[in-house]
């Protein structure tokens, strides 16, 4: 092996150098200029996010527990852009007086986890795979506890730690039994010697509650609520889109290769999961006041839409689910961007009620607000529509009718609600709306970016070829 | 043809777009005056580039072998849905698409000329210059279309921006009244367009012009068998196509928007709806019309007809009606109608498609004199401050420009040689007497009328009894005479185009000479109209009302435009609405609704019903969680190994 070839790992090893930088500032600065610490982090992981698109040779390391290609990387550039975001819409944040002793810590933690998230998508078998997952949940569960004193917060922590330890618990001994049954784990040769015992059903069903634990698959799903609930508003948002988005990649990539030759089972298995994911998901959503426990519902309802894509297993299945992770992306962080706004401006309003007349007080981020909940809906022209109408298109391609017609129902079921917080701010008078206040340039920065990716991902159908060139299938 | 590279005429439609976005996004940043110039520059440079390649394409690289090539000058796939399912957007040039350029280019750039001086101090003047961009980007986009489906989306747009400048004045309710029944109405008509579109791709295959208009080629006969009510595919598809036409065109009976769309301003009316979007339909059945010469000849009998009877009754119309803009909106109606049966009359092929010829030329000579006659009316309004024909009088003194020009176009309207109209409405007569002599006698009568509407128009505002005016009306400004005397020129010496050389059926030049004993008689009835003007409305007279009481029941159906408006009001309010919208409204409020809400309630009770899953106990969710995978995991095993 030379040493070139270690370049095949640049987002990983660029994504350690910017760690390792933070670390070093955060060493040697003085206590009362760490603030500098979040322009170095939002500068530095653009220059990653950019370097990312450069092109990259394909390949593999470490005889195959490692591998990458275009689409790999792709994957990579799109967590990295999720992450680029989230670090921008931190700064505020963390500017705050309760916070500002501990900055270093929230983009340390979220470059640990997106190094893990990068090593999980990039595996090519299940213990780096395992490695990535690990790598990628224990830090957030730190960052779930973030507001150390307060009780939600640690609350949140706590139960993310344990729930996370049964599932891992769970994976690994399905891991373990896959191993059993085949001699190997790397994907490759476990797929040529998957042919379906009872006992390698067992082990599938292992395996696939972990990622459905990651993904928040109904009813793996019951401790998002609480920790989306307990979590500062910026880690929800990385939680419920990034290191969902990276569970998403690795499970649609692991199910077309390792557990290519059950594909009717993990269809039928994922059929199943689908449609409770969306339905419950929704019937949750609709009963929340709370906006952060609301989109932590509608984030799992949304999870259901995006598996259509991956029970596809077609080479437009995947491309749809990278594409819909993209949009979400956009979407979900351009929500939960002015939800934080809202609640750095106004000490933690963050209840549908007081969302009442927002538009008449704040026109920009009300209208910001309802682009996101018309793409999280998936009305057109924003990018949600498209999305949503891939995923259908490559349900229906492969001739799922019935679950067509279960998700599109399912997508009026969830226009309501979406709509719901459209009609409080624009429509219903109030006296005591939240006042006019005014973001700071990151924030606003945040919310730009995010708006450009609801419209310009939806409109560029470059993008959408591109994704497709380099997806794969069955 | 040589190396000559076309590729740069998909410039012609694109700099007006980037104008329409740097007008309407920077527009209310500009002083309103630097944006009038931004616009009238911009329209100037495509003038010159448009006239650069007609001059290149009619003399120097257009013909190959005697033959007028159908040149696709750019290409590019715009939407990719399959792979035989593609949209194309390009440019193609051939006679009449050049032709056409040349007309837009010219009368957008007079009209944005004008319009500096006509619209200055008005609220909105950039966004007014922005929407003229935007139209003249539509409508040049659909003149060059390569394929119908490209026309088809620039033809909507074409409409939008009509809708747009119609209700410009969106203070006053007529305006905006104007505007939505010009929208609804071309969008009803549209409907069929797109139907019609529908079936001739299916059949053919194709949305591709030069594939579908191919004489010798084999999409033109496809469809051909009888099919429906005695008619075959291919006869349904272009009528269905040339409802779509007869919309823009406003044929009788959807001509009722075109009257009320003079709400709009008049440069407006000039550029819209006098000479270059009211001609898309005749443009259309013109891009089309080898498929109804060849697959659908009844089609073509149905265009000249309805061409027939638009041009009479509009013109009966035309003689009543007091608003001068009004006049001149029925006036084109009627030579639009003119155009259409021209088409429609026309054979194939050397001097029997004299007709298709000469529907093109009186395209061409009518747009000119239109636009003319339709600034001159803008500078009698800027002058006088109302539409009304009796508020007016002995104009002659203080508009000596207007007054002149004015002369020139209703002269050329109605048929008077050496100007245009004479040259192109005889050749209209000439294709129509070869052809079905009913309709020539229609279109000989309506010459006459046609003059004597225009110069009861011409003496009623220039000469007649001075009204009291609150102030001296006096000449407008440079830039809008400049535009009359261009205009007016124009009106003289186009006439002396050689169009049977030029545009022409199968692109083989002809030559053709005036057929003096049609021509004389013509020129005959229309010496007879002006003079019976010039009778009645040159001095004071009570004829006019003499004659209004003699033909009672005629003028009083003339004056209210045979009552169409109400027929329209009646069947839609008292028959759709009343029989159709009603009891589908009921079953939406209460039917629909009522499932949508049942079901609404169902999901919110369940939602109750589950709350308690949610308990906040991580025992709890454990217990859920192993419970879950033990579950899935036994059905499917169960499941798979069985």
């Amino acid at each position: 092996m030379r040493i070139e070839d270690f370049l095949l790992m640049r987002h990983e090893i660029l994504l350690t150098l910017v760690t390792v930088i933070l670390l070093v500032l955060e060493i040697f600065l003085h206590d009362d200029r760490k603030q500098v610490i979040r322009h170095w982090a939002i500068v530095l992981m653009t220059l990653v996010t950019v370097a990312g698109f450069l092109s990259l040779p394909e390949g593999t390391l470490f005889g195959g527990m490692y591998q990458t290609s275009q689409l790999h990387q792709l994957m990579k550039n799109i967590l990295n852009i999720g992450a680029l975001v989230v670090f921008i819409q931190g700064a505020k944040w963390l500017n705050l007086e309760a916070n500002r002793n501990k900055v270093s810590e929230f983009y340390l933690l979220i470059l640990c986890t997106l190094i893990g998230m990068n090593f999980m998508v990039s595996s090519g078998d299940f213990l780096m795979f395992y490695l990535g997952l690990e790598l990628a949940t224990i830090p957030i569960a730190a960052m779930a506890a973030f507001d150390k004193l307060s009780n939600k917060s640690s609350e949140a922590g706590i139960k993310l730690i344990l729930s996370s330890a049964l599932s891992s618990g769970i994976m690994l001994y399905g891991i373990s039994m896959v191993y059993g049954t085949t001699g190997s784990i790397y994907f490759e040769q476990v797929s040529q010697l998957y042919a379906g015992s009872s006992l390698q059903v067992l082990a599938f069903i292992f395996f696939f509650t972990g990622m459905a634990f990651k993904i928040s698959m109904v009813p793996f799903h019951l401790w998002t609520a609480d920790v989306y609930e307990g979590a500062p508003v910026n880690v929800t948002s990385y939680l419920s889109v990034v290191s969902k988005g990276a569970a998403l990649f690795i499970f649609s990539i692991i199910l077309v290769t390792a557990f290519r030759f059950i594909s009717p089972l993990w269809q039928n298995v994922i059929w199943v999961i689908s449609v409770l994911t969306m339905t419950i998901g929704n019937l949750f959503a609709i009963r929340q006041n709370n906006l952060k426990r609301f989109l932590a519902f509608s984030s799992i309802s949304q999870a259901g839409f995006i598996l259509l894509g991956v029970i596809a297993g077609t080479q437009l299945g995947m491309a749809t689910v990278v594409y819909y992770v993209l949009v979400y992306i956009f979407s979900n962080l351009g929500a939960f961007g002015v939800v934080a706004a809202v609640s750095n401006a106004t000490g933690g309003k963050e209840n549908m009620d007081d969302y009442v007349g927002f538009y008449r007080t704040n026109p920009k981020l009300a209208l910001t607000m309802m682009l996101a909940m018309f793409s999280l809906a998936g009305i057109p022209p924003v990018a949600g529509f498209f999305g949503k109408f891939f995923l259908f298109l490559a349900v229906a391609e492969q001739g799922y009718y019935w679950l067509l017609t279960i998700a599109v129902l399912n997508t009026i079921i969830s226009l309501y609600y979406y709509l719901l917080i459209v009609k409080a701010m624009f429509l219903t008078k109030s006296e005591d709306a939240i006042g006019r206040f005014r973001s700071d340039n990151y924030t606003r920065l945040g919310l730009a970016i995010c708006i450009a990716g609801m419209v310009i991902v939806g409109f560029a159908s470059p993008i959408f070829d591109y994704i497709k060139s380099l997806s794969f299938g069955l | 043809m040589g190396d000559f590279s076309f590729a740069y005429s998909i410039w012609i439609p694109l700099i007006p777009f980037f104008t329409f976005i740097l007008l309407g996004l920077a527009g209310h940043i500009l002083k309103p005056r630097l944006a009038g110039i931004i616009g009238t520059t911009a329209l100037g440079v495509i003038f010159v580039m448009s006239l650069y390649t007609a001059y290149q394409y009619f003399f120097v690289y257009g013909m190959v072998d005697g033959v007028y090539q159908k040149i696709i000058a750019y290409n590019t796939t715009w939407l990719q849905f399959t792979d035989t399912l593609h949209i194309h957007m390009g440019v193609i040039l051939d006679p009449i698409s050049v032709m056409m350029l040349v007309v837009v280019t010219t009368v957008s750039f007079m009209v944005h000329l004008y319009s500096i001086g006509y619209m200055h101090g008005e609220l909105g003047f950039e966004r007014f210059f922005a929407f003229l961009s935007l139209f003249s980007f539509a409508m040049l986009g659909l003149v060059v279309a390569t394929n119908i489906f490209q026309m088809y989306i620039f033809w909507e747009l074409v409409g939008v921006s009509s809708y747009l400048l119609i209700g410009f004045y969106y203070q006053k309710p007529s305006a905006v009244a104007a505007s939505k029944k010009a929208f609804i109405v071309t969008r009803f008509a549209d409907l069929g367009f797109l139907i019609g579109i529908l079936i001739l791709s299916y059949i053919t295959g194709t949305f591709d012009f030069i594939t579908i208009t191919d004489p010798n080629g084999a999409a033109i006969h496809q469809g051909s068998g009888t099919a429906f009510l005695g008619l075959s595919v291919m006869t349904w598809a272009v009528l269905l196509i040339f409802i779509g036409g007869a919309g823009k065109s406003a044929m009788f009976p959807l001509h009722i928007w075109l009257p009320d769309a003079m709400e709009g301003p008049t440069p407006v009316s000039a550029l819209i709806h006098a000479a270059t979007m009211v001609v898309a339909g005749v443009y259309l059945v013109a891009r089309l019309f080898p498929v109804y010469y060849f697959s659908a000849p009844e089609a073509l009998h149905v265009i000249a007809y309805v061409g027939g009877f638009t041009s009479l009754f509009a013109a009966v119309i035309a003689c009543t009606q007091l608003d001068i803009k009004r006049i001149l909106a029925f006036s084109t109606l009627s030579q639009i109608g003119y155009m259409m049966l021209a088409l429609g009359v026309s054979g194939w092929g050397d001097h029997e498609g004299v007709g298709f010829m000469a529907g093109n030329f009186h395209l061409f000579t009518h747009a000119m004199f239109k636009a003319l006659l339709f600034l001159g009316s803008g500078a009698i309004i800027h002058a006088v401050h109302s539409n009304y024909m009796n508020e007016m009088g002995g104009l002659r003194k203080y508009l000596p420009i207007t007054h002149l020009t004015f002369l020139i176009a209703c002269l050329t309207i109605a048929g008077i040689p050496p100007f245009s109209g004479f040259f192109s409405k005889d050749e209209i007569l000439v294709a129509a007497y070869h052809h079905d002599k009913v309709l020539f006698f229609v279109e000989y009568f309506v010459a006459g009328l046609t003059a004597f509407y225009m110069f009861r128009l011409y003496f009623s505002v220039f000469w007649g009894k001075e009204p009291h005016y609150h102030h001296k009306p006096h000449e407008a400004p440079a830039t809008m005479t400049i535009p009359l005397i261009f205009l007016a020129l124009a009106s003289i010496f186009t006439g002396f185009i050689p169009f049977t050389e030029l545009v022409t059926t199968d692109g083989v030049p002809f030559h053709a000479h005036i057929d003096w004993g049609i021509a004389l008689p013509s020129i005959g009835i229309g010496v007879l109209g002006i003079l019976g003007a010039m009778v009645m409305y040159r001095r004071e007279t009570n004829l006019p009302e003499k004659m209004a009481a003699n033909l009672k029941y005629l003028y009083r159906w003339s004056y209210n435009k045979f009552y169409i408006d109400e027929v329209y009001l009646f069947i839609t309010k008292k028959i759709i609405f009343r029989y159709i919208s009603r009891p589908v409204a009921w079953f939406d409020r209460h039917m629909v609704d009522g499932a949508m809400n049942g079901m609404a309630g169902l999901t919110n009770l369940i939602s109750f019903k589950i709350r308690g899953f949610q308990s906040g106990q991580v025992q709890k969710y454990a217990f859920v969680f192993v419970t879950g995978a033990l579950a899935l995991a036994l059905v499917f095993i169960y499941l798979w190994t069985n």
